[in-house]
């Protein structure tokens, strides 16, 4: 997996609660076998005008321009900030495939559905909870100026403005731990394959049904 | 020792190691799996060289791209079919049993794992879905996952999880005629909202849910996710014991005493303390439609539509603002006066043969209505269908002009051929009334089996009640 320590990113604003994985990739892009390729349909329904399908060529076909991430001044996002609830429904890992392909590598928001969340770390990409009041006061900052960026640095858990404000995130030391070092989590695992085989042992003897 | 929840039972009893800030590998016992979130993570194993660590957890079938019609000639859309047959290649490779398209017992992976009694109470259950939830009806911890933990599941049988918190629903006393599982889940979303349940695994308790069959118990977990937790669960009592007695999976003879023994022990100590607990009134619940575009978006069926200019919050009142928009609705129209196109009965919500049942009581020697286009009924598996078919519920079906259908995920996230057009309204027994869910511009609104027949036969919304 990508090491995530620290990212200075221009930030785009999505501006609506709710963010279902449905949104971030309709069904029809799911039918791939691939890991990979997805970026170019992230947000698809939101983002063209025509109706998307895999395989088709996405430079040629009509974009949304009032939707944020066709507009000039957030193109080369690395930083998405969001609203509560983001990544609700499904648990198709395709929506974190297709924004960390797209070019994110942090999500702000206030919230997030637990598997989505726990998705993001599997992927190096870094979803950070903030209040609501400071992720408000950064949707008002984005808009007011463009070219609006921040730096997420994990190591002190901390996002800075360009104001020099340091806003403070929690995250699980454990997750932390992964995702500075890019750990593989089965990697990890296998470490304690003698663990397993004993629990395992012990567990199917008690329920010799399993 | 202290009173436990069945959610410290099912979690206790398959902690196999933990890490100090409280992560904890936590034992796999069923590892169910379909074609859409399974290709990358054989993938991963295979380049990786690891081995599957335990083939005989796992059971596989393929439900979100296969088509409802036509089986004979296939599935004609080349991308499906791949994907279709890079399970059934996986499957045959690694030695993992897969009930294939033509196979009776083939089905959407939560109506087929209870059916086929491979989920058992006390069990871990996991499958890269997120209505895994559904299969917690049974006294089982159960909870979808992403890719790269079915990967993660299929190397090691564990997961790297925190536990959650404990939420209790408390559902006391007699629904009403006409008032389904899939209304208490609507009512308890519509409440709590959908993320009233993040971080927490909902158990459900009460008198309703005691009363409730299996097939509704599964209805109820399932939309557990829609509000937000990403397990449910109900605590395994005589409903569940003799509704898997003599299942295939299900354990026999001397070991089914030993299992049920232990199955008896698997609901919440009295005095068992929850982070929440939330209580409601069974008889207060009436029937539930959505009218927007995410399942906390729902009224009672004698309800209108909201009036955003009346939501003090800004987030929620363009939300609503939104929603309305994008299914053309205006503010303060009565439900029952929404006309509808089309109408979906099926999915891992409300696919199972009770299901079948009820929508089939209420279109008994009516008609659909003339605006109402096309009227689904696709089985939940292709043994929901055999035996609705025994029972000559099809024939009730097709004389009142609903289509007749096999097996499969379907019109409920439209992967395959079924599928709104733009602008199209549905009443859907599904799980989902997201934007686009059940194709591109298309409005869905989430009711029970006898609420979706009822409004195919009106041609609108009508109370059942």
């Amino acid at each position: 997996m990508r090491k995530f320590t620290l990212l200075d990113g221009l930030v785009l604003p999505l501006d609506r609660a709710n963010v279902d994985t449905d949104a971030i990739i309709p069904k029809q892009f799911l039918k791939s076998i691939s890991r990979s390729g997805f970026g170019p349909y992230a947000f698809d329904e939101w983002r063209y005008l025509d109706h998307g399908e895999p395989g088709m060529d996405c430079s040629k076909r009509p974009l949304n321009p009032e939707f944020s991430m066709n507009q000039a001044r957030y193109q080369g996002a690395q930083i998405l900030l969001a609203r509560e609830n983001f990544g609700c429904g499904s648990s198709r890992e395709h929506a974190p495939w297709a924004l960390e392909d797209f070019g994110f590598a942090v999500i702000i928001a206030p919230s997030y559905a637990d598997i989505f969340f726990n998705n993001c770390f599997k992927n190096g990409l870094l979803p950070i909870r903030l209040p609501e009041d400071q992720v408000d006061a950064l949707f008002k900052e984005v808009e007011a100026k463009p070219g609006y960026r921040l730096v997420v640095d994990l190591e002190a858990q901390t996002i800075r403005t360009p104001a020099g404000v340091a806003y403070k995130f929690e995250i699980e030391a454990f997750r932390k731990h992964c995702l500075l070092n890019g750990l593989d989590d089965i990697g990890l695992t296998l470490q304690h394959v003698e663990a397993i085989k004993t629990f395992e042992t012990k567990h199917r003897a008690a329920q010799p049904w399993l | 020792m202290n009173a436990q929840t069945l959610y410290d039972k099912l979690w206790n009893s398959h902690v196999v190691r933990q890490e100090a800030d409280g992560t904890a590998l936590i034992y796999i016992d069923r590892h169910l799996v379909h074609e859409v979130t399974s290709p990358q993570a054989f993938e991963g194993l295979k380049l990786s060289g690891r081995k599957l660590w335990r083939s005989a957890s796992m059971l596989a079938v393929a439900d979100h791209n296969v088509p409802t019609a036509n089986r004979a000639a296939g599935i004609t859309d080349p991308i499906a079919r791949l994907q279709v047959e890079t399970l059934n290649n996986n499957c045959a490779e690694l030695g993992v049993t897969e009930f294939r398209m033509n196979d009776v017992r083939q089905g959407v992976v939560h109506v087929m794992g209870p059916e086929q009694g491979a989920t058992l109470p006390g069990m871990t259950v996991v499958c890269g879905d997120s209505h895994t939830s559904t299969h917690g009806a049974f006294g089982a911890l159960a909870f979808g996952i992403g890719t790269s933990e079915v990967e993660h599941v299929m190397a090691t049988q564990c997961l790297l999880i925190k536990k959650s918190r404990a939420m209790q629903v408390r559902v006391e006393g007699d629904l009403r005629k006409g008032v389904t599982a899939k209304d208490i889940a609507l009512a308890v979303i519509g409440q709590i909202g959908t993320a009233g349940g993040t971080g927490y695994a909902i158990e459900f308790a009460g008198s309703a849910i005691r009363k409730l069959s299996m097939e509704g118990r599964m209805t109820l977990c399932n939309m557990a996710i829609e509000a937000g937790a990403r397990a449910g669960m109900i605590a395994a009592d005589d409903t569940t014991i003799s509704y898997l007695k003599g299942r295939p999976f299900a354990p026999q003879g001397e070991l089914w005493e030993q299992a049920v023994a232990y199955w008896k022990t698997l609901h919440s100590d009295a005095g068992a303390v929850y982070d929440c607990v939330i209580d409601f009134d069974a008889a207060k619940i009436k029937p539930q439609v959505t009218w927007g575009t995410s399942p906390e978006m729902v009224v009672p069926v004698d309800g209108r539509v909201p009036d955003p200019a009346l939501m003090s919050d800004p987030v929620k009142r363009e939300g609503a603002e939104r929603a309305l928009q994008y299914m053309g609705l205006t503010a303060n129209t009565p439900m029952t006066e929404i006309y509808i196109d089309k109408v979906f009965i099926g999915s891992c919500t409300n696919g199972r043969i009770e299901d079948m049942r009820a929508a089939a009581a209420v279109a008994a020697g009516k008609k659909v209505a003339k605006n109402v286009q096309l009227a689904l009924v696709v089985p939940g598996s292709g043994l929901v269908k055999q035996q609705a078919e025994l029972e000559g519920l099809d024939k009730i079906f097709t004389a009142a002009g609903f289509e007749w259908r096999d097996a499969g995920c379907s019109m409920c996230l439209a992967m395959n051929a079924d599928r709104l057009s733009q602008a199209e309204r549905c009443a859907s027994t599904s799980n989902r009334n997201f934007e686009g869910r059940q194709g591109p511009g298309g409005r869905t609104h989430l009711v029970s089996p006898e609420m979706a027949a009822a409004a195919a036969i009106a041609g609108h919304f009508v109370d059942v009640s």
